[in-house]
């Protein structure tokens, strides 16, 4: 019986808690002498106001934050917790403007192709730092992969003022990649691109392997119970976490590389608005579940969209959402230790 | 009024103590003499550490008190036994291994921390008493004896006058416990007081000047140790051999000389801290049989166990196992089941790491629904998470899902821990119909009438060795204290 409540509360926490942000976040705004109303049409428009912001906007924006989220929903499924799906975008957005950038007359298909294989190997690789760490050394990842989000950043700052710097050497960033290497658009007047159906895509496949596969089911239980794994179920829980982190890192990776194939066509510092972060967000609100990172990816995407518009149009600053943001993380950790006390006590 | 006697450094008064239907204290009394080492001795289960923690105010007990001379009331809280002079030593450790060895002694001190004055407090203490500790060493970094000694220098820091230690040795090798004891013997000739809770009747009756019997949870002796030797010790500790009634197995037939499952030759194993454990084993194990393990706790019979259910690989010697095995572990919680999980899922578990492709969920759940009418798994559906059923139901669908497909060996320890006489008898009809339909069964428990009910054969461990014993309790019981 307590299960089937806890169930419902589950479902119905995470609405409750992001109405209750946004309402309290109005409060804040109103005493600060902000113009709520205005702020909160800007917020609307700007993300699901127009077809265009929908489209160009909102889910432009979903598309990195459901890779990255999905990235850290598998992770953290398998008792890994990569914090790293920041540095590993980078990665990952570097090594697809490298490929591009290196190979211009390859065939389209191939080199965008190309261009995302080889950014979620980057990104797998940047993982796989982090998870030898882990397996070999009893490194916590948390930190590990915390730490290579910096030196991702720094690397990406040396290879757009070094290597891969425009030719005029003047902006510290890569010239555009060629038409070839860039993801199609679903039409002339959307910014809206392949790599959102392709997020879509790995969604709903790592949905189907989770629930449906043997190395899926692997997956859940080294996360639940890493000791009954080993002892009932004899899985090698160290090459199962040690995949699952590459895994991530792959995701974290090709979200990357789409990036700068689908959206900005080149690479340059801060191309990340801190979606690897973010991503945690997403993939808790989403209960860890794959299916469901799609839509808060979504709900995030629209926020940040949302954000930007409130900046311009009611001079509201931006980060406004990004403490909603947090206070989201915020919340849904302190109910989940709440419930799991709540839960052991019932036990003992 | 008090009646604590001149002498006593502690005294215990009819403590009483029941853990729901489990009476585990009877009536126990106990006076600690100023100046002596008192040796509690018990089986598994006999109520010693239960009684300390009282003396130590970390229970309440049900009726009787602790008390302590010069003061009137009894020993309500750990603060209290500290303060009256009392240190405990627990058998897993409480240092804070990230933190200095001085800052461990400071902490749980008073007032502001100096790291200075820590520092001098560890170098003072092991100038006075010899326990010499490097005060900047990290709790973590020392090796096991150091960190025992830390743990005493931490009551001597506090002012103990009156130690508290369980199962101090059993974490030593042979020259660091002798080392202890002796400074034990020591600290208590300076007007202190140790009581020593033990398995071990050498090492008790080597350095005590008292010694106490539990056995469940009654006391059955308490008498200077100079009045003692080691069979009487034995004896009372074990209880008359006919009290029990006849030795349980005189009509259950062995069924030897059947195919052989199990063949250990000349095996050592060794646990996580890469320290032997078994050493030199050699036995066979054959279809059909039911293997009982008796062993007091810590004599190498876990690591024997994860060995046989080929969840450890013996470092030298060789161990020939069968594929499949059914394994019961005995902390279900962790090793065996995943709470939150659905039965189906818990089901599923068992070949987990072998599996590849796509899971069959419909026949696994099928099979989950058979388990549960065929082991009688009350309490929930194919569906039901493991957490909503009672301990009992949790460990029969842990047997159900462990004897499907009658594995040729299963593998059972302390199969019925936590659980009420119905599932008791539940879970013990299960393993002896699998020996019956041919498979070898091994059982550990670490009550040993549970092990004698079962068993057709026996195999005691004591410190590290194997050896057969005879069904016999009185003979058995002996061997697991290593008394001839």
């Amino acid at each position: 019986m307590p299960a089937v409540s806890e169930l419902r509360m589950g479902r119905l926490l995470a609405p409750t808690l992001i109405a209750a942000l946004v309402v309290a976040t109005g409060v804040l705004l109103a005493i600060g002498g902000y113009d709520v109303g205005r702020a909160a049409e800007a917020l609307v428009n700007g993300s699901v106001g127009s077809w265009y912001a929908i489209g160009s906007a909102t889910l432009v924006r979903a598309t990195p934050l459901i890779l990255t989220g999905l990235a850290v929903a598998l992770a953290f499924r398998a008792g890994v917790f990569n914090i790293g799906a920041e540095g590993q975008f980078l990665v990952g957005a570097a090594a697809a403007a490298a490929i591009a950038l290196t190979l211009p007359k390859t065939p389209s298909l191939i080199l965008i192709l190309l261009a995302l294989v080889v950014g979620a190997i980057a990104g797998a690789v940047w993982a796989w730092i982090a998870a030898v760490l882990r397996s070999r050394f009893h490194v916590l990842e948390v930190i590990s992969t915390i730490m290579l989000n910096f030196v991702a950043a720094f690397l990406v700052s040396y290879l757009v003022r070094g290597p891969l710097q425009e030719p005029t050497h003047v902006y510290p960033q890569t010239e555009s990649i060629v038409a070839a290497a860039q993801l199609p658009r679903f039409g002339p007047t959307t910014r809206l691109h392949l790599g959102f159906v392709l997020a879509l895509l790995a969604c709903a496949v790592a949905w189907w392997a989770v629930r449906y596969t043997a190395a899926g089911f692997r997956l859940r239980v080294v996360g639940a119970n890493p000791s009954a794994a080993r002892s009932a179920g004899k899985i090698d829980v160290d090459r199962v976490t040690t995949r699952v982190f590459l895994l991530s890192g792959a995701l974290s990776g090709l979200a990357g590389a789409i990036e700068v194939c689908g959206v900005t066509y080149a690479l340059y510092e801060n191309i990340s608005p801190g979606y690897g972060y973010t991503a945690i967000a997403v993939a808790l609100l989403a209960r860890l579940d794959p299916a469901a990172v799609i839509a808060t990816g979504i709900l995030f995407g629209a926020l940040e969209a949302g954000a930007g518009a409130m900046q311009r149009d009611a001079n509201v600053p931006s980060v406004v959402v990004s403490v909603i943001e947090a206070g989201i993380i915020l919340a849904l950790v302190a109910a989940d230790r709440a419930r799991a006390m709540r839960t052991r006590s019932a036990v003992a | 009024m008090t009646t604590t006697r001149d002498d006593d450094a502690l005294a215990l008064e009819s403590i009483t103590k029941r853990f729901g239907a489990v009476v585990a204290l009877n009536d126990v009394s106990l006076h600690v003499r100023r100046g002596t080492v008192h040796a509690l001795l018990g089986e598994n289960g006999a109520g010693k550490t239960t009684l300390m923690r009282i003396a130590f105010g970390l229970i309440a007990p049900d009726s009787g008190r602790a008390l302590v001379p010069g003061r009137t009331h009894a020993i309500r809280s750990a603060a209290d036994a500290i303060e009256s002079g009392l240190g405990m030593v627990h058998q897993h450790f409480t240092n804070v291994p990230a933190m200095t060895v001085a800052e461990n002694v400071a902490l749980g001190g008073h007032g502001s921390f100096h790291a200075n004055a820590a520092r001098a407090l560890v170098a003072r203490i092991g100038a006075q008493t010899g326990l010499v500790l490097d005060p900047d060493a990290r709790a973590g970094d020392l090796p096991v004896g150091a960190q025992q000694r830390l743990e005493i220098v931490k009551a001597l820091a506090r002012e103990a006058r009156l130690l508290i230690l369980d199962e101090p040795t059993a974490v030593l090798a042979p020259a660091e416990a002798k080392e202890l004891l002796r400074w034990l013997s020591d600290f208590a000739s300076r007007g202190n007081s140790v009581v020593l809770i033990t398995h071990k009747l050498r090492e008790a009756l080597s350095v005590a000047d008292d010694v106490t019997i539990l056995r469940r949870g009654e006391r059955v002796l308490s008498a200077s140790a100079s009045t003692l030797d080691e069979s009487s010790v034995a004896d009372a500790l074990l209880g008359e051999a006919m009290e029990r009634g006849e030795t349980s197995a005189h009509h259950r037939h062995a069924p030897r000389g059947d195919a052989c499952v199990v063949a250990a030759e000349e095996i050592e194993l060794r646990d996580d801290r890469d320290i032997v454990t078994i050493r030199g084993a050699s036995f066979e194990i054959e279809s059909g049989e039911i293997l009982g393990i008796a062993a007091v706790e810590g004599a190498g019979q876990h690591e024997l166990l994860r060995a046989l259910a080929g969840r450890l690989a013996p470092s030298t010697g060789r161990l020939r196992i069968p594929n499949r095995i059914g394994f019961i572990p005995e902390d279900r919680h962790r090793d065996a089941l995943v709470l939150e999980f659905e039965l189906t899922d818990n089901v599923a578990l068992n070949g987990a790491g072998q599996r590849s492709g796509v899971m069959n969920w419909g026949s696994i759940s099928e099979r989950t629904d058979v388990m549960i009418r065929e082991f009688d798994v009350r309490g929930g559906t194919h569906r039901s998470r493991a957490s909503e059923l009672s301990g009992g139901n949790q460990q029969k669908l842990v047997l159900a899902r462990e004897l499907d497909g009658s594995p040729p060996l299963v593998v059972a320890e302390n199969p019925t821990r936590g659980l009420d006489i119905r599932a008791t008898d539940a879970v013990h009809g299960r393993l002896r119909a699998a020996s019956v339909s041919g498979a070898a069964v091994v059982v550990y428990s670490s009550d040993l009438d549970e092990v004698l009910s079962l068993a057709t054969r026996v195999l005691v461990v004591h410190a590290g060795v194997v050896r057969e014993c005879p069904l016999d309790r009185e003979v058995v019981g002996r061997a697991m204290l290593g008394v001839a």
